[in-house]
């Protein structure tokens, strides 16, 4: 081993390449760090980015909020396995047995004071801890389909919808700029000015919308979505009712209807066929791809979000039980690393005393525009 | 063998158990800091990152009792006598920082996704219990506290790095040897050692056994 050598003239003079070798090893491994962090990539779209993108797009920022889907009621109750679907997945939740679930149904939109009657989009969310204490988050949406099918044009969406801030609106320009690049955006356009409109939460359809995989006991995997189909019969609702209505007309609806009974949705399964797009949300699968009734989603109460148990939960659509995994979606992916940031900033605010209204320590003015 | 010589008193190499835990534990660490700004920097690799890092951690909490319990039941061996206190210094407030933190970022992880109402999955079927209450204030405060920490554990590795290829490269001392290999049961093929210690080492686990 070598002796310790003083630091003499001689050795001095041949120090730098040795310490010019340890800056570029140690540099070299700071530089991949911030690589990866995105911080030397400015432009690289990042959770952090999409999310500012959206707080944008809301036009303010409001403290202790989802940033999407800001407005919206906790539920509980249980989901109610009738058999049918232990053969497509192992999951817990398929026997027949009661799996209780923290919920939550809300309206799109990045104000919790939006007006129901404005929301195209509603949106149901449960929580459901089956007794093998294994959890399934589900986050799922009144559309039958995403609007675009990559993340970047999701990003593009976003922006293009952002208020102008000298109009206060969406820069029309930029949203037919949008449009032009995205003509596969034309089906969700549609649906959203075609569609009708339902009277209540309780009959409104909610749709899973990415695929997911389903594997049984026997490690067979499917290809599947799904969809929560209400037990309450449709009603439509008119342009015309929808502005007389209450701007909190979907939670009054809801309570009152809890009143008198629980509410129920069937989970019904689709099963791709070979050859049915996983990776792409903006694509349904046809019509006749078959479907299993696997079980019945029971709400049995509501509480205001604000002292709810649904407010401090991230309905993260990767938290998955076994017998199910995400499929390569990009969608997917993306929802749950920007519902990650938007957990992390609203239970910041709610840590940092920013968020009274919304842990309902100061009342929440009316329903607005 | 010669126990009556002072040096033998005084280990010159790491012993096995700490070579193979600070070099594992070195991959696993520098992984799961790449890991973790990976994961919360990307919208596609969220998912599989997440769920190499809850077990990755978990394993390196578990690999820290162990090597603490090493550490403390066996002596190091000591920096060179000529090393200049502020170094000294330098070197051990280093060390009981990255133990500190090998325990701290495992540790607030779990309390972290706990507080969160999140599940401590290690794997699909098997989730740790909760140590922490469901709680918005205290998530928040761990979840930035598992950041900044995490920021700290990466400058402090640096630093660690950059100080052991200093040793080894510059100073050319005992120091970078004592952790990158046992002693010989021969002497060195290099420069002689000084005399009186090394011929009478054999054995990895000379400093310690």
């Amino acid at each position: 081993m070598p002796v310790n050598d003083p630091a003499d003239a001689p050795m001095t003079r041949h120090r730098w390449p040795a310490l010019l070798a340890i800056a570029l090893i140690v540099g070299g491994v700071a530089l991949a760090f911030g690589w990866i962090a995105g911080w030397l990539t400015p432009g690289r779209l990042t959770p952090q980015r999409f999310t500012n993108a959206i707080e944008s797009g809301n036009g303010q920022i409001y403290r202790g909020y989802r940033r999407a889907h800001a407005k919206g009621v906790c539920v509980a109750g249980y989901f109610e396995g009738n058999g049918q679907g232990v053969a497509l997945s192992s999951a817990r939740l398929f026997a027949p047995v009661r799996t209780p679930f923290t919920g939550r149904l809300s309206i799109a939109g990045g104000s919790p004071y939006g007006l129901d009657g404005k929301a195209r989009v509603r949106s149901m969310a449960l929580e459901l801890n089956s007794d093998d204490g294994q959890q399934w988050r589900m986050a799922m949406n009144s559309f039958p389909f995403f609007g675009v099918s990559t993340v970047s044009a999701f990003y593009e969406q976003t922006r293009a919808n952002t208020p102008d801030p000298a109009t206060g609106k969406p820069d029309p320009a930029k949203q037919a700029a949008f449009l032009r690049a995205h003509p596969e955006f034309a089906r969700f356009a549609s649906w959203a000015k075609s569609a009708p409109w339902s009277t209540s939460w309780a009959n409104t359809t909610f749709n899973g919308v990415n695929a997911f995989r389903f594997i049984n006991d026997r490690g067979e995997v499917r290809n599947v979505r799904w969809s929560m189909q209400p037990q309450t019969a449709f009603a439509a609702m008119t342009a015309e009712q929808r502005a007389a209505a209450d701007g909190n007309f979907l939670s009054e609806d809801l309570q009152a209807r809890l009143a008198r009974a629980p509410l129920r949705w069937d989970m019904v399964v689709t099963l791709a066929q070979p050859g049915d797009p996983t990776a792409d949300p903006a694509q349904p699968w046809p019509e006749d791809r078959q479907h299993v009734t696997v079980g019945t989603v029971v709400i049995e109460s509501s509480t205001p979000q604000a002292n709810g148990a649904c407010r401090d939960i991230n309905y993260d659509p990767l938290v998955l039980p076994t017998g199910v995994q995400g499929s390569d979606d990009p969608i997917l992916a993306a929802r749950s690393a920007v519902y990650s940031v938007s957990f992390n900033r609203r239970e910041h605010d709610i840590a940092s005393g920013k968020a009274d209204t919304a842990v309902g320590k100061t009342a929440a003015p009316e329903a607005r525009p | 063998m010669n126990d009556l010589h002072p040096a033998r008193l005084a280990p010159r190499h790491f012993n096995l158990t700490a070579r193979v835990l600070h070099w594992s534990m070195a991959l696993a660490i520098l992984a799961m800091l790449f890991v973790g700004i990976g994961m919360v920097a990307s919208l596609s690799l969220r998912p599989t990152l997440v769920s190499l890092h809850r077990p990755l951690g978990i394993a390196i909490l578990l690999l820290a009792i162990v090597r603490l319990v090493n550490r403390l039941r066996h002596r190091p061996p000591p920096l060179p006598a000529d090393l200049p206190r502020v170094q000294v210094l330098a070197a051990k407030a280093s060390h009981w920082l990255l133990y500190a933190l090998m325990f701290a970022m495992p540790l607030i992880g779990w309390s972290m996704l706990s507080a969160g109402g999140y599940p401590v999955t290690m794997f699909k079927g098997f989730n740790l219990p909760p140590i922490m209450p469901h709680d918005a204030t205290v998530y928040a405060a761990l979840r930035g506290a598992h950041t900044w920490l995490a920021l700290l554990l990466f400058a402090t590795v640096l630093l660690h790095l950059a100080a052991a290829l200093f040793h080894a490269w510059v100073r050319r001392d005992e120091v970078f040897p004592s952790m990158a290999r046992g002693a010989s049961p021969t002497p060195a093929s290099a420069a002689p050692e000084p005399a009186g210690v090394s011929p009478r080492d054999s054995g990895d686990n000379d400093a310690d056994s």
